[in-house]
């Protein structure tokens, strides 16, 4: 295999990876200050407004990131992926374009107003600043969406004279089934990185016996909001997205399952290791016939292993593929069981005292970032080994005179300038927590 | 329908230079102009609400290239590729300094970031002037359209040119002065007292430096490229655009010091009519080939499929025109001079 590819690929794994930490959160929170805001302007009761002042900071920190590590991501499809660009940018140029037209002028303009505008603005106007804040980057994360769901699953374009991709339907890009589930799981999963985010910091504080009114907000707000999102995470989206998958990419489905062998009645592996060499999954516990059943809700359905298509079409990367989407399965699976008993909790008002529940929020947090990342790795590895799904072959689209040692070079530069910004991010964030929310009239008073 | 869409990329990336280019410059004075803690403070402040949404311009207009000339952007971008990551970092850096600066008050950390501010956007500024540099000299481009060119060979402009020769440092140097000056007219709009005299001083005299470099490296350009002035013979209306710089340039000269806002709107035109007058006189070609003219991108060969570029049409007139509403209502909401009364407001965050 040419090694330049390879390099290239780690290049965009990498800062695509590291990129999205910042982006899950932002997106999530957006909705949690909408949410704060709203209930401060119905109820009055100012600590939504407290909490919403100290939500933006950290958002302000993370949203920071994001832009900085996006701007790589826009400028890599062209300098590492120059072949993919020239063939498919009629197509994709679309939406990432219009990313930056409605999305990031509305983010970029509000996001001033909302941080530093809460007394120039008035309630309604910073309202709406944290609104279309969210909306800005609600768009912006549809719209990206819809990119890679093009490539995951191609609609809307034709082959036009020179062999590039042109558009042909405006609206089949947009509204590719494929973008609107895969848009809604991803949401959805961004939500849950906000909700357990805030569940842990106001888990912390209610532990450590600080900021206790704030934290108790916190982790009611994130709990309502998190157990939602965590169910509809399992069912509808997460459901419709892999029936897609066992339709439209099938070597994807039996590679992520680790089905290397077509039969009727096909099992769902819950734990065990793929030996790919010797097409066998090892150590398995599986449940009997539940693979077929949930891809085509028939317990004797035939499912396809890989036994069934070319080597050829085999994702090349089955382990890693196989692991990440069990992971994140796995992963969303405990969300729900702590979400529904928290939520339980919450409704018999135990929750703020059960200090085991507090403790497994506060140590949940950096899960739902594990879980995330998973989901991507699941879809961009089972795309594999297709750069656009059944049109392009991933080796065909890298740029064919960036040498490896210049990918290197770059992807060297990255790795150690990421080290300081995911440093420095810490300590900032850190922080903040420690700082925590400004106290209210009533704890200065009780505290003088 | 090509055409259009390279007027449009033209706009955007004008746009980009003029507003994104007032806080490199106020970036490059940082250090020189702001003497104290409290004076870098308010350099920072003064561009503090904005840049991010200017540096939007350069995201927008990257992907209405791509969308608009996939090929152009293929080419350029792999071609372009060291300086172009190197472009990312530095923008990484100037934008975590921004951010970050404010959020730890003590001597070492602010020196730390405003040092940083400081380099990354002299360098940027030089490095988006050899970038110009180079399409107007033309890259080694192959019978498919493609090329890599290393940072440097041996500096000079033709036979196997690296991204910086001679020519682009030079074109690089006057983008350094140009957007030194542009973010020299911004401070006198947005400060006061020392920080405003400091800034006038320093516009009065890089402007001569600016005058100097315009003229020198107009007349370099010709000597070597004389194809570039073929566009003016034809269209004889395309003199609007020098004559708009030239104007600019002029303006600036009576009214630093005195008419701010004035000034600073002169320097937009300068800028303005700078980069139209290249553009018109590269047109149709969007990246000339140095190796083989018949190689060279044109607006013809590189543009996307023509649905495509209706459809975008659509779209992009009313997002710009909902962009442009947004920009309209930051700056407004932010008119007026930076002063050190509000800096508890926005160092609470």
């Amino acid at each position: 295999m040419n090694e330049a590819l390879n390099v290239h690929r780690l290049h965009f794994a990498f800062t695509i990876t590291f990129h999205y930490i910042f982006p899950q959160l932002t997106m999530g929170l957006a909705l949690l200050l909408v949410y704060l805001k709203t209930k401060a302007l119905r109820t009055g009761d100012e600590h939504y407004n407290r909490s919403a002042r100290f939500w933006a900071r950290i958002f302000g920190i993370n949203f920071a990131l994001g832009v900085v590590t996006g701007i790589p991501m826009e400028f890599q499809f062209g300098t590492n992926w120059a072949a993919f660009s020239k063939a498919a940018g009629g197509v994709i140029g679309q939406t990432l374009a219009m990313e930056g037209v409605f999305s990031f002028f509305l983010e970029s303009s509000f996001l001033g107003l909302f941080l530093f505008g809460e007394k120039k603005l008035g309630r309604v106007g910073h309202w709406w600043a944290a609104f279309l804040v969210w909306l800005g980057s609600w768009l912006s994360g549809f719209l990206i969406v819809a990119t890679d769901a093009w490539m995951q699953h191609p609609t809307g374009y034709r082959l036009g004279a020179n062999g590039e991709f042109e558009l042909e339907s405006f609206w089949a890009l947009l509204l590719n089934k494929w973008a609107l589930w895969q848009y809604a799981h991803t949401m959805l999963g961004a939500v849950q990185t906000g909700c357990f985010v805030m569940a842990a910091i106001g888990a912390y504080y209610l532990l450590s016996g600080v900021h206790v009114e704030q934290g108790k907000l916190f982790v009611r707000t994130a709990v309502i909001v998190g157990v939602i999102a965590a169910c509809m995470q399992l069912s509808p989206t997460g459901d419709k997205q892999g029936l897609m998958i066992s339709r439209y990419q099938k070597p994807t489905l039996a590679a992520m399952e680790g089905l290397f062998e077509t039969q009727e009645g096909a099992p769902l592996a819950i734990l065990g290791q793929p030996d790919v060499k010797n097409q066998r999954l090892d150590n398995p516990i599986v449940v009997p016939d539940a693979l077929s059943f949930l891809t085509y809700r028939v317990w004797s359905a035939k499912v396809d292993g890989l036994d069934s298509f070319p080597r050829s079409d085999w994702p090349d990367n089955i382990e890693l593929l196989y692991f990440s989407y069990h992971i994140m399965v796995g992963l969303g699976t405990v969300f729900i069981a702590i979400l529904v008993i928290a939520a339980w909790k919450l409704f018999r008002g135990t929750l703020y005292g059960s200090k085991i529940m507090l403790w497994m929020l506060m140590l949940a947090l950096p899960f739902p970032f594990i879980a995330n990342t998973a989901g991507w790795v699941t879809a961009e590895v089972g795309r594999q080994p297709w750069l656009i799904y059944g049109l392009m072959r991933t080796s065909a689209g890298v740029s064919p005179l960036v040498s490896a040692g210049s990918a290197w070079f770059t992807l060297i530069g990255f790795l150690g300038m990421y080290m300081v910004l995911g440093i420095l991010f810490l300590y900032l964030v850190y922080r903040e927590i420690d700082r925590g929310p400004a106290p209210g009239h009533a704890e200065v008073a009780s505290a003088a | 329908m090509g055409t259009v869409w390279f007027c449009l990329v033209a706009i955007m990336l004008a746009g980009y230079v003029v507003l994104d280019g007032f806080d490199l410059g106020v970036g490059v004075l940082h250090l020189w102009l702001g003497r104290t803690d409290a004076e870098r403070r308010i350099l920072m402040r003064s561009i503090g609400p904005v840049w991010d949404g200017n540096e939007v311009w350069l995201i927008a207009a990257g992907g209405t290239l791509y969308f608009a000339f996939p090929s152009l952007y293929a080419s350029g971008f792999s071609g372009f590729y060291l300086p172009l990551m190197m472009v990312l970092w530095l923008l990484i850096l100037r934008g975590i300094s921004l951010e970050f600066r404010s959020h730890i008050s003590g001597p070492i950390w602010s020196t730390l970031w405003d040092t940083t501010f400081s380099l990354a956007s002299l360098l940027l500024a030089v490095f988006y002037g050899a970038a110009l540099g180079n399409v107007v000299r033309g890259v080694p481009l192959d019978a498919n359209g493609r090329f890599f060119e290393p940072l440097w060979t041996n500096f000079m402009p033709s036979g196997e040119t690296g991204i910086l020769d001679w020519y682009t440092v030079i074109v690089g140097v006057v983008a350094l002065a140009v957007l030194t000056l542009h973010g020299a007219t911004w401070i006198g709009l947005k400060t006061e007292g020392v920080l405003y005299s400091r800034a006038v001083r320093s516009a009065s005299v890089i402007w001569w430096l600016v005058a100097f470099l315009t003229v020198a490296l107009t007349l370099v350009t010709f000597l070597m490229f004389p194809q570039l002035f073929m566009n003016f013979r034809i269209q004889v209306w395309g003199y609007v655009f020098p004559i708009l710089a030239i104007a600019g340039l002029l303006g600036m000269k009576w009214t630093i010091g005195r008419e701010d806002a004035t000034a600073f709107g002169c320097s937009c035109a300068y800028i303005v009519g700078m980069l139209t007058s290249v553009v018109f006189s590269v047109y149709p070609s969007v990246l000339p080939a140095s190796t083989n003219p018949a190689f060279g991108l044109t607006v013809a060969n590189a543009k996307a499929g023509e649905y495509g570029l209706k459809i975008g049409l659509i779209w992009w007139v009313i997002g710009m025109a909902l962009a442009s509403g947004y920009t309209i209502f930051v700056y407004r909401n932010f008119a007026g001079k930076v002063g050190s009364a509000d800096s508890e407001e926005h160092e609470s965050y």
